[in-house]
C-alpha cells in the first residue's frame, strides 16, 4: 500500500502514527483511530460514561462487577445505571420498580449530587486546560473548540483529545467517550456511537450517508409531536429530508425547516460558546409519594426558593418573573408566573410570591413534582432597592444577608427557618 | 324586539363601552354586549364582572326587549356600515338570533339570553360628589403612572382616593404608588362628602373614566360612592365598578418633609436633557446619575455595553455636592405631569425619598421618587 494513500490516524494509548496493521506498531495497543480529516477536524464533544455509577465504582471497588444502579428512592427513576446493568436492558430515565424486575441482583445507590458534581467540576476543569471555549451541556458533558490549538498543544486537537481522555482515566478514575468533528451536532452524534471509552470521528463527507438511514427525531430539537408531524408529511428518516427541497422545508415548517435542510446534511453553524448567559433560574423536586397537602407543599417550595436565591446571589443576579411549576400525579404540568415590581434575589420575596401562585393551586390535586423559578434576570445591583411603602424589604434583605453570613461560616444547615423546622419532602432533587 | 337607530349614533355608543369587555374569557357571555330596547332609547351594556359600563342612545323603538349580542363581532359589523345610514335591528325567526339590517345589508347574529347576563348591583351608594370633567382627567393623569402592576400588592393596583382635612378646608386627595414613585394629587376646589370612606379605585376603572371625560370640558361628572363600589356617571353613561378590597398604605410616612437640598430647575430643558443622556442609559435600569453643585447640575450616564453621556444645566441650588441616581422614566413621567416653567426638586442624601413638585405656590400635585443606587 503506498504511503499517500494510507488513512492518517494514530495510537490511542501511546499517541504514535496508526501505520498500516491492526495494532499500534509502537506499543501493540489496538485501540487505533484513522480518519481522513483527523488531523484538521476541531469541535468535539466529551461525554462520561455512565457517569455517577462510574464515580461510585471507583469510590468502592467492590462495586466494579456488580450490575450498579444510581436512582432516588421508593418510586424514582433510574438516574444512571452502569454498563452491567444495560445488559439486562435497564436503562436511565425507567423507572426504579422497573428496573429492579430487569435486573434483581443490581446494587441501587441514591444519588450523592455533591460528590458527582466535585468530580464533574475536576473533569471540567481539565476540559479547559486545552482550551477555553469549552460549552457545558451538564454536569458530565461538554463541547470543545480545539480550533488554532495545534502550535500551543504541539501536536492536533484529535491527538489532544486522546491524551486528555487518557489522562481522565489516570487521575480522576473514570471514562469518557470523545466525538470529534466539524460542528456541535456531528461531534455529539459522534461521541454516542462508540461508547463507552470511545473515540469517534465524524467528517462532513460522510455524515449525509452516516445520517440517512436515521429517523428525524434523531435531530436536536425534533421530539415526538413535530415527529409525527414530519413523518406525516412523509419525512421519516433523515434522509427523506435530504432529498427533500430546501425552499419547499422552509415554506412548510418556516426557520425550523431551512434548520433540518441543514442539519439533515450534517451542516451547523452553532459555535462552542462558554459560559452561555443564563435566562432564568430554576429548581425542582420529584417527591417520593405524592402530595396533595399545603403544608408539604409549602416546606419544600420554601427549602427551593432558598435554593434558587442562594445560586441567584451567588452569580450576582436577579430576576422579576416568578414561576410556579407543579405535576400532577397523572403528569400534567401546571406553571404559573407573575412579574414583581422590582426584580429581586430574596428567599422570602421568591417564596412569598410563589406561595401565592402555589394557594390558587392547592384544591386536593395530588402533585408529584413542585419546582420555582426567577427569569427576567438584571444584575444583582437591581436586586430589592428599597421600597417606598414595604419596609420589610430591607428588614428581609438584612436577614437573609445575615444567615448567609452564617451559612458560609458554619455550614447551609447551621441556621434554617421555622418554616422547615418539621423538614422539607424528600424527594429526588434536580433542575438547572 | 325591534328598533331603529342611526348608525353613527350606534358606534359612538358602542365605541364608549366595548373596551371593558375582555378578550379572551371563560365566561361566554362576558363577550356578549346587552342590548335593551326601552321607551324611545337603547341601552348598551358590556361588564367584566369588576367593571360595567352602560349607555343609552336615542333610537325609534317597535317593541321593546333584551337581548345580547357578541361585542366584537357586532361592533366589527356596524363599523363596517357607511356612515349615516340607518340600521334596524330586530328578533330573528327565533328568539336566539337578531337580524341586523341597513340600506341592502343584512346580518343575522346568534344571542345569548340576557337573562344570563351578570349585573354589577350598586344601587346603595351614599355618598355623591359633582366633579368638572377636566379636573378629574386631570387628575388620573397625574396618578395613572405610578400605580403598581404587581399583583402580589394589589392594595396598591389603583388609586386611593379619599378626603382629608387641610387647613380651613376639607378637599378630595389622589394617591397612587408602586414603591418606586409616589403621586398625590389634590382637589382643592372640590369639598369632600361628610363621612366618605377612602376607596381604591382600579387601574381598569381609572382608564375608562379617563376615556369617558375625555373632550368633556367642564361638564360636571358624577361620583357616586359606598365603601365597596363607585359609579360613575356622564352624561347617558354610566360606569359601575368594584373598588378593590384592600387597605391602602399609610402614604404620609412616606412623603419627606424635610428635605432641604432644593434645586429649582427649568422643567422642559431639564426633561429633555434627561432625555438625551437617559439614550445611553441600560433598557433595564434605566439609571441615571444627578450631580449637583451649588449653581448647576451634572445629568450622566455610563453604561458598560452602550457608552456614557453627559450634560450640564444651570440651576438655582446653593446646597452641598450630592450624587444622586433616579431611573429616568420614572423622572420623565414626574417632568410630564408637572405644568409649571420650573420644578422644584428636594433632595435629603442619595439613599433617601426625593420630592418633586411644581415651584409655583400651592401646587396641587407632589411626587416622591426612590434614588437609585449608581
Amino acid at each position: 500500500m503506498a504511503g499517500a494513500t494510507r488513512v492518517p490516524g494514530f495510537c490511542r494509548d501511546c499517541l504514535a502514527d496508526a501505520g498500516d496493521g491492526p495494532r499500534c506498531a509502537a506499543c501493540g495497543s489496538p485501540r487505533l483511530v484513522r480518519h481522513p480529516r483527523i488531523d484538521e477536524l476541531s469541535v468535539a464533544h466529551v461525554d462520561c460514561d455512565a457517569f455517577y455509577a462510574a464515580v461510585e465504582k471507583r469510590d468502592n471497588p467492590a462495586l466494579a462487577d456488580v450490575p450498579l444502579i444510581i436512582g432516588g428512592g421508593t418510586r424514582g427513576v433510574v438516574s444512571t445505571c452502569c454498563y452491567i446493568a444495560r445488559i439486562s436492558g435497564v436503562r436511565s430515565a425507567m423507572p426504579m420498580f422497573k428496573a429492579k424486575a430487569l435486573c434483581p441482583n443490581a446494587v441501587v445507590l441514591k444519588p450523592d449530587m455533591a460528590k458527582y458534581a466535585a468530580v464533574g467540576r475536576q473533569v471540567r476543569a481539565m476540559m479547559q486546560s486545552l482550551t477555553p471555549l469549552v460549552e457545558p451541556l451538564s454536569i458530565d458533558e461538554a463541547f470543545l473548540d480545539l480550533t488554532g490549538t495545534g502550535r500551543l498543544h504541539g501536536m492536533s486537537p484529535a491527538r489532544v483529545l486522546a491524551r486528555f481522555a487518557a489522562a481522565v482515566e489516570t487521575d480522576i478514575g473514570i471514562t469518557v467517550s470523545v466525538g470529534l468533528a466539524a460542528n456541535k451536532f456531528l461531534a455529539k452524534t459522534a461521541s454516542e456511537l462508540d461508547k463507552p471509552r470511545g473515540y469517534s470521528v465524524l467528517g462532513l463527507e460522510e455524515a449525509p450517508a452516516f445520517l440517512a438511514p436515521r429517523p428525524v427525531t434523531f435531530i436536536w430539537g425534533v421530539g415526538p409531536a413535530f415527529g409525527g408531524k414530519l413523518a406525516r408529511d412523509g419525512f421519516k428518516l433523515i434522509g427523506d429530508l435530504q432529498r427533500a427541497d430546501e425552499k419547499d422545508l422552509a415554506r412548510r415548517y418556516g426557520a425550523e425547516g431551512l434548520r433540518l435542510w441543514r442539519l439533515a446534511r450534517g451542516i451547523d453553524a452553532r459555535s462552542v460558546t462558554p459560559d452561555r448567559e443564563a435566562k432564568s433560574v430554576s429548581s425542582e423536586t420529584t417527591f417520593d409519594t405524592d402530595i396533595r397537602d399545603l403544608r408539604p407543599l409549602e416546606q419544600t417550595l420554601y427549602a427551593l426558593c432558598e435554593k434558587v436565591s442562594a445560586r441567584m446571589k451567588q452569580a450576582d443576579l436577579s430576576g422579576r418573573s416568578v414561576t410556579l411549576k407543579l405535576k400532577t400525579a397523572d403528569f400534567r404540568l401546571r406553571t404559573r408566573s407573575r412579574g414583581l415590581d422590582s426584580p429581586t434575589h430574596l428567599a422570602a420575596r421568591l417564596y412569598a410570591t410563589a406561595h401565592d401562585l402555589l394557594l390558587k393551586e392547592v384544591d386536593g390535586t395530588p402533585f408529584r413534582l413542585i419546582g420555582v423559578g426567577l427569569s427576567d434576570l438584571s444584575p444583582g445591583s437591581d436586586a430589592d432597592p428599597a421600597d417606598l411603602v414595604d419596609t420589610s424589604t430591607q428588614r428581609i434583605k438584612a436577614t437573609e444577608t445575615a444567615m448567609d453570613a452564617v451559612r458560609a461560616k458554619f455550614g447551609a444547615a447551621a441556621v434554617k427557618r421555622g418554616i422547615l423546622l418539621d423538614g422539607p419532602v424528600r424527594g429526588k432533587p434536580s433542575g438547572r | 324586539m325591534k328598533l331603529t337607530i342611526a348608525r353613527d349614533e350606534l358606534l359612538f355608543g358602542l365605541d364608549r363601552i366595548v373596551r371593558i369587555v375582555e378578550r379572551r374569557n371563560t365566561i361566554p357571555i362576558l363577550a356578549n354586549v346587552r342590548l335593551a330596547a326601552l321607551g324611545d332609547a337603547l341601552e348598551l351594556s358590556a361588564t367584566d364582572l369588576d367593571l360595567q359600563a352602560t349607555t343609552r342612545l336615542p333610537a325609534s323603538v317597535g317593541s321593546t326587549g333584551e337581548t345580547t349580542l357578541p361585542a366584537v363581532t357586532f361592533t366589527d359589523f356596524v363599523k363596517k356600515l357607511p356612515a349615516g345610514a340607518d340600521v334596524t335591528i330586530e328578533t330573528g325567526k327565533t328568539e336566539s338570533q337578531m337580524v341586523i339590517k341597513s340600506g341592502r345589508s343584512k346580518a343575522t347574529l346568534l344571542t345569548q339570553p340576557s337573562s344570563d347576563f351578570p349585573d354589577l348591583n350598586v344601587a346603595d351608594c351614599p355618598w355623591e360628589v359633582e366633579i368638572p370633567a377636566t379636573v378629574l382627567s386631570q387628575m388620573f393623569e397625574k396618578l395613572a403612572f405610578a400605580i403598581s402592576t404587581e399583583e402580589a400588592r394589589y392594595y396598591l393596583n389603583g388609586i386611593y382616593f379619599h378626603g382629608l382635612q387641610l387647613g380651613e378646608k376639607r378637599i378630595l386627595r389622589g394617591v397612587a404608588t408602586d414603591g418606586h414613585r409616589l403621586s398625590q394629587h389634590d382637589l382643592v376646589d372640590i369639598a369632600a362628602p361628610a363621612g366618605m370612606p377612602g376607596i381604591i379605585i382600579p387601574r381598569k376603572t381609572v382608564a375608562e373614566i379617563s376615556r369617558l371625560t375625555k373632550g368633556r370640558g367642564k361638564e360636571l361628572i358624577k361620583l357616586q360612592i359606598s365603601a365597596t363600589k363607585l359609579k360613575v356617571t356622564t352624561g347617558t353613561t354610566v360606569l359601575a365598578s368594584k373598588l378593590i378590597d384592600g387597605t391602602f398604605p399609610d402614604y404620609t410616612r412616606v412623603v419627606p418633609q424635610g428635605n432641604n437640598l432644593v434645586a429649582i430647575i427649568d422643567r422642559v430643558d431639564f426633561a429633555a436633557a434627561v432625555d438625551r443622556v437617559a439614550t445611553m442609559s441600560s433598557e433595564r435600569s434605566r439609571a441615571v446619575k444627578f450631580s449637583f453643585k451649588p449653581g448647576r447640575v451634572e445629568i450622566s450616564v455610563t453604561s458598560p455595553d452602550m457608552g456614557s453621556a453627559i450634560e450640564e444645566m444651570d440651576v438655582d441650588y446653593d446646597g452641598d455636592s450630592i450624587d444622586i441616581g433616579f431611573n429616568a422614566n420614572y423622572a420623565l413621567d414626574i417632568l410630564g405631569a408637572t405644568e409649571s416653567d420650573n420644578i422644584r426638586v428636594a433632595m435629603a442624601d442619595a439613599g433617601s425619598p426625593t420630592t418633586f413638585q411644581a415651584s409655583t405656590d400651592g401646587a396641587p400635585s407632589l411626587f416622591v421618587l426612590m434614588p437609585m443606587r449608581v
